[in-house]
């Protein structure tokens, strides 16, 4: 065992790594969340194609194929872009970018059915009563959209979130050195390869548990006012 | 685009085609039968019962597939006795590793899903059961089971879904399933268009055909709670 706790700090210091990739890759997918779920409820008919589109593409396919296509895909679009600019400078993507970006896009479309259904549980007349009193679109949706949309929310929300860190675990297939790519050196060099991937299954536990504990709070913070 | 080299591949996509659909309704079947009575135990009001399943589940649920493919394959290889015992033959080989971790990890899902049916069949309908003097097993079997199968339909579809693209790791573990050889295709011509966009095109017609099976399961057994017309 003596082995083993020397690997520990590398691998905890992946870890960091794999959560700060999924932090940055949640990030992206709020963002491309919410633009595809008021593109859907636009109701105009290109803007509501493209969304669906999207969400029907990016969830038939799996993620694993998704972010391999991203990463060798990406470097390819990236330098053919590159050269058309006229340099012949060659680029690489870091594995941290492709990841973060493809999975943020992956979940995007996840976030798009929850924000999408969160923002029609939000009753019409409160929005109009917004308008009737002077406000601007931007002020009925920071004002009384948003702050109602996160209730409904939340739960989809947190599920999407805890898929998504689970996800991060693929990242070792597109060369990132994150714990699992580090548990994985670990467990070639002592030949104890079950206590490290029990490590890493034990961290994944802990992210979920903290996870969990974070969501409940933020579900009591944002129903207050309101039944069960 | 190079579809010639699609083309030329196509023999190789349409063997990890048949691989990924092989083990995508092996797992299903196999966790679906074994989640039925897990999850009737999960349901229990006795937590000797409950919670050794609840603990499978959670730790199944909460972990990576990937993860837990990694410590079936490589972590079974550490223990002298495991290697020793009859096991090791069938735990040598990639496949089964990948097989066994899909089993558990689809039964876990399944479990819950199933328990959360069950546990939300109406009080009425069980007090109706004891009422005519059903047994226990008569009443999960003609009245428990079959509503619970059919408020579970629309999220067993999802979970059928995610399973099938969950098959994809296996091609991280040499398998040659869809990614496997997509990852083959892209280490040898350098062309990950063609490679990786082929599987994509792939998994969405597994994937659609997958939901449209189950919508037409929910057309049949939702059809009382379609409105009338």
């Amino acid at each position: 065992m003596g082995e083993f706790w020397s690997y520990t700090p590398s691998i905890l210091a992946g870890t960091w790594i794999n959560v700060a990739c999924g932090l940055t890759a949640l990030v992206v997918s709020i963002i491309v969340g919410m633009a595809a779920a008021l593109a859907k409820l636009s109701g105009r008919p290109v803007l509501v194609g493209l969304a669906s589109g999207y969400t029907t593409i990016v969830r038939g396919i799996p993620d694993l194929v998704l972010l391999l296509l991203a990463y060798y895909g990406g470097q390819i679009v990236v330098n053919a872009i590159v050269e058309a600019l006229g340099s012949d400078e060659y680029y690489e993507i870091s594995p941290f970018t492709a990841g973060a970006l493809a999975i943020g896009f992956i979940y995007g479309a996840y976030m798009t059915e929850t924000f999408r259904g969160a923002i029609l549980a939000v009753p019409r007349g409160q929005l109009e009563a917004g308008y009737a009193y002077g406000m601007t679109a931007s002020q009925v949706t920071g004002r009384i959209l948003l702050p109602q949309m996160i209730r409904h929310a939340l739960p989809g929300f947190g599920n999407n979130w805890l898929v998504l860190i689970k996800a991060t675990a693929l990242l070792s297939a597109i060369q990132l050195e994150d714990m699992v790519r580090k548990a994985r050196l670990a467990a070639g060099s002592t030949h104890e390869p079950f206590n490290f991937y029990l490590f890493l299954a034990i961290i994944y536990l802990v992210i979920t548990a903290v996870s969990t504990w974070l969501l409940e709070l933020a579900r009591r913070r944002y129903s207050v006012g309101t039944q069960r | 685009m190079d579809f010639g080299l699609i083309l030329q591949t196509l023999p190789d996509f349409l063997s990890g085609l048949w691989l990924t659909i092989l083990f995508t309704v092996s797992s299903l079947a196999i966790g679906l039968a074994l989640s039925v009575p897990l999850a009737i135990a999960r349901s229990s009001p006795n937590p000797l019962i409950n919670w050794p399943v609840f603990a499978y589940t959670y730790f199944f649920r909460g972990t990576p597939l990937f993860i837990q493919l990694l410590l079936i394959y490589y972590g079974s290889g550490q223990f002298e006795w495991v290697k020793a015992s009859w096991a090791w033959s069938v735990l040598q080989h990639a496949w089964f590793c990948a097989l066994l971790a899909f089993v558990l990890n689809t039964t876990a899902y399944t479990t819950e899903i199933l328990r959360g049916a069950i546990e939300a069949t109406p009080h009425g309908e069980i007090e109706a059961a004891k009422a005519s003097g059903m047994s226990r097993f008569l009443m999960f079997r003609r009245i428990i089971l079959p509503s619970a199968f059919r408020r579970a339909l629309p999220a067993y579809g999802n979970e059928c879904v995610f399973m099938m693209h969950g098959t994809s790791v296996a091609g991280l573990v040499t398998l040659m399933e869809l990614t496997g050889v997509a990852q083959v295709i892209q280490s040898r011509f350098y062309s990950p268009f063609e490679a990786f966009g082929t599987a994509a095109v792939f998994y969405m017609g597994l994937t659609f055909t997958i939901v449209a099976a189950f919508h037409a399961l929910e057309r049949r057994y939702h059809r009382h709670l379609r409105p009338r017309s």
